[in-house]
């Protein structure tokens, strides 16, 4: 009762919000094409029009955009920014662990994110098991007080999975850390497969546990319910369609291996996240239906990522599989838009098609694409302005809007700096002059060593 | 904006490429109709370039080509000057993480006799992907604790060190010892390393590295008496005999200091040891602009596309440094401190554009004062007659990604452009 009428203020405060008519800009919708000296109307969060003769409603707010430009919120299929805890890296299976247990909205990353255009991205637990944690979806709302206020209403849940060399690195006994840590299975990409098979057949015998209780107490038998067992009931969601899988992969054969993988256990893989050798097996992912998101050009960091080309999106994209492009970084989720722009220098991709990697495709591979990810009516008036073409190394942004609002402001920010500068002193002369207060007496014996 | 620099792609290249090219070891050709980016005062429109023997024999407008000499129809394309990368690790590292292809750190707090070039691989696979975007020249910078040997300036092509080397000690690096570690970005921290500790030890550790730092070089100032001398007795001290052009102020001293206290102390370091010096990583720099205006220090900044270091920094504190810099005088270039994102050099330089480095300067950063921060402006920077042909020839501002370099010069010669990456996308696009 109580959630029912928070919800009805919260709309209620959402309709009270004047339109806002961002006008003269070059819109870039990303999935209708490009519309010079465009408007767009904000009502109630949501896009209200997109064209060229858009009239000013009554009270609205115009923005006026000359010269600049405007395109879709960007959504980062992969990041662990507003984590506090990324890795479960103990076991080889941690699928009862979720990042959104650990959301820590104040994180400042969120801030630079948004200064960056990014207004959605995908928090993805860390690439040590073969299977991970339980991943969340956010918007990049500055300002929200918890973690749960940051989350995309509505989005599916996801999951991680990890292929080749992070999974397999506990499979040899580590002496640094907090502790020493003897040496965990697997220890080759055959062990990751058989980590993988062996959860999955554990979950479906779960599974059937279950369904034959349920079946029992329909027909009014005495029946006991089984344990409940954290680590399998998201791999029987994962089975059920109900989960996103995201795999971390790289090398052409252990991405054909986890495709087969799914196929036999009867379930699909949302997304290859890094997917570097992708390009090698496009058809082959193609063909089972799982996007792709990976680095525009990041190479030889890694032996598995040796045989990584920056011409992985465009040749995936070419040969019929959904691509976006991601950051797995706060600094690289700071300027997607000009990695989008790489993938015209390095396959030819479109302008479009450019910026797609960053918008619409993600939205899509994260099944948020009805809400965000393209400037169309109806959708969450997620936006970005810049003062340059975004596919541009020169442009930056001045203005993002998340659910209609302004989240970040560029002027707002340079104006607020000299007041933040003050209170940053102010705070320090304060602490400075309780140090000394509180310092003990000359003599007064030593401060114990930390 | 975007939309012109993807028209201008397709139709100048197939002219470029129908055109006869110079055979591999022939460095003297006439190339014709392209906008010539100088570097040194204004483009030239139209313009020709004519290389004889490798160096740039004449750049103008109605250059006729002598007999004999081929000529490269360039009509609809811009040529700039090949881009200088000035800290980064290529032919050093081959693979980040495997230790066994890595040459960029030793052992040791005081290493000058070190040399980069002498280990650079020249069949590494990141030559060919770097300078398919137009990087002709690179610092390969040694790494480490203290004074981790002598950067050199390779040129990206040849067959073998000694061929690909520009200049063999191009600077002596030194992290400067900080209080509680270097925050730099990409290396490694100071002497102390950056592992916690109470401010007190901190500071107790960078007060001896300090004392161990100013007592090298009062070794080396001692050695060198003794050479001069002749003392009987005198024996050959390899690193003490390296140290002798950087205290005698032939070789900068470069120094990788990041945040504004390391940077004033390695000033106050220079203007002790009165020796020359350039500075690296410098973040801070713009907060000590007019100390390093007036003394001429110039500044290798690290990527502009970086966090802020501290929490409470403006978001764009990074990409603020080198307009600052411009604005006051200071002399930049910028560094990839890597190997594999040396090819996105000019990005670094661009991404300080739009946030006030005119476009210009950012360019002239990766070219002309690079070459002038190293010593080598007679020979590389612009293109100017007497200087080496490292020139390219892309479809637009190489400072904008979508940008194709279409062919590339080093030392007047045609280098081939096809790399590891090329030739995997050709392998796997024709995959059925």
């Amino acid at each position: 009762m109580k959630l029912l009428a928070a919800v009805v203020i919260c709309s209620a405060a959402a309709f009270a919000a004047p339109p806002i008519l961002i006008q003269n800009a070059t819109v870039l919708t990303v999935t209708k094409g490009t519309i010079k000296n465009g408007s767009v109307l904000i009502r109630d969060g949501k896009i209200a029009a997109v064209g060229t003769d858009i009239k000013t409603p009554a009270g609205a707010t115009v923005i006026d955009a000359a010269g600049k430009f405007i395109m879709p919120g960007i959504i980062d299929c992969h990041s662990h920014i507003i984590a506090e805890a990324i890795n479960e890296g103990s076991v080889s299976v941690s699928s009862m662990v979720g990042i959104g247990d650990v959301l820590n909205p104040e994180d400042v990353a969120i801030y630079r994110a948004l200064a960056g255009g990014v207004t959605t991205a995908n928090i993805l637990h860390g690439s040590a098991n073969s299977i991970g944690g339980k991943c969340v979806v956010v918007k990049t709302r500055w300002g929200a007080k918890t973690g749960d206020e940051l989350l995309f209403e509505g989005a599916m849940p996801g999951i991680k999975f990890a292929l080749g060399e992070n999974p397999k690195r506990r499979g040899s006994a580590q002496s640094f850390g907090p502790v020493a840590a003897a040496a965990r299975y697997p220890a080759t990409r055959m062990g990751v497969e058989d980590v993988i098979r062996q959860a999955f057949t554990d979950a479906k015998a779960y599974k059937v546990t279950w369904a034959s209780y349920e079946a029992k107490k329909a027909k009014g038998e005495v029946a006991i319910p089984p344990a409940r067992d954290l680590k399998l009931e998201p791999l029987v969601e994962v089975l059920e369609g109900k989960r996103l899988v995201h795999a971390h992969c790289y090398r052409q054969d252990e991405i054909l291996m986890l495709l087969r993988v799914a196929d036999d256990y009867g379930f699909k893989i949302r997304t290859l996240q890094h997917v570097l050798e992708g390009y090698k097996v496009a058809k082959e992912i193609a063909a089972h239906g799982a996007g792709a998101s990976t680095f525009s050009d990041w190479w030889a960091y890694k032996v598995e990522a040796y045989d990584a080309i920056p011409y992985n999106a465009a040749l995936m994209m070419r040969k019929g599989v959904l691509v976006s492009l991601n950051s797995d970084d706060a600094e690289l989720m700071r300027h997607l838009n000009t990695e989008a722009a790489k993938t015209m220098k390095y396959g030819d991709l479109t302008e479009d098609e450019a910026l797609s990697t960053i918008t619409i495709n993600p939205a899509k591979q994260l099944m948020i694409d009805k809400r965000v990810g393209s400037i169309e009516v109806g959708k969450d008036a997620d936006l970005v302005i810049y003062d340059a073409h975004p596919l541009s190394t020169m442009a930056k942004v001045e203005k993002v809007f998340i659910d209609g609002k302004v989240n970040f402001d560029r002027d707002t920010d340079i104006n607020s700096r000299p007041e933040h500068e003050k209170e940053k002193k102010g705070l320090i002369t304060k602490a400075a002059e309780e140090q000394k207060k509180n310092a003990p007496a000359p003599g007064a014996g030593r401060r114990p060593s930390l | 904006m975007i939309g012109t620099v993807t028209v201008r792609f397709a139709i100048p290249f197939l002219i470029l490429t129908a055109q006869v090219l110079p055979a591999a070891d022939d460095n003297s050709f006439l190339l014709r109709g392209a906008t010539i980016h100088t570097m040194a005062g204004s483009d030239i429109q139209n313009g020709s370039i004519l290389v004889r023997n490798g160096k740039i024999a004449g750049v103008g407008q109605n250059l006729a080509a002598p007999e004999g000499v081929k000529i490269i129809e360039a009509a609809g394309m811009q040529v700039y000057p090949g881009m200088i990368d000035s800290a980064s690790t290529i032919g050093l590292t081959e693979i980040g993480a495997v230790r066994e292809t890595s040459d960029v750190m030793e052992i040791g707090k005081f290493n000058p006799q070190l040399r980069a070039s002498i280990a650079v691989n020249p069949d590494s696979e990141h030559i060919p992907v770097t300078r398919a975007n137009g990087v002709t020249s690179v610092i390969a910078l040694p790494d480490g604790m203290g004074i981790s040997g002598q950067a050199s300036l390779i040129s990206l092509n040849g067959w073998t060190t000694e061929e690909m080397e520009v200049k063999r000690s191009a600077a002596m690096h030194l992290h400067m010892p900080t209080i509680g570690g270097s925050p730099g970005r990409g290396f490694g921290g100071g002497f102390g390393g950056g592992g916690r500790t109470s401010y007190d030890e901190a500071k107790k550790t960078f007060d001896k590295d300090m004392v161990e730092l100013n007592g090298f070089f009062e070794e080396a100032h001692r050695y060198a008496q003794a050479k001069a001398a002749k003392l009987p007795g005198f024996q050959t001290n390899l690193k003490l005999e390296a140290m002798l052009p950087v205290i005698d102020g032939t070789t900068p001293l470069l120094i990788t200091a990041v945040r504004e206290r390391a940077i004033r102390d390695a000033i106050a370091f220079a203007d002790k040891q009165k020796i020359k010096v350039i500075l690296c990583q410098a973040i801070d720099a713009d907060k000590v602009a007019s100390e390093l205006k007036s003394r001429n220090i110039p500044v290798i900044l690290g990527p502009t596309l970086s966090l802020p270091s501290e929490e409470d920094d403006p978001y764009d504190r990074p990409f603020n440094t080198p307009a600052n810099l411009y604005k006051a005088g200071v002399k930049f270039s910028f560094g990839s401190f890597s190997n594999e994102f040396s090819r996105n050099l000019p990005y670094q330089a661009a991404a300080a554009v739009g946030f006030g480095l005119p476009k210009d300067e950012a360019m002239k950063a990766i070219t002309i004062n690079a070459a002038q921060i190293w010593g080598v402006a007679n020979q590389l920077g612009t293109i100017e007659e007497g200087k080496s042909a490292d020139f390219m020839v892309t479809t637009g501002d190489p400072l904008e990604e979508p940008t194709q370099v279409r062919q590339l010069f080093i030392r007047g010669k045609v280098v081939d452009l096809e790399n590891k990456h090329h030739q995997l996308y050709e392998r796997y696009k024709a995959r059925p």
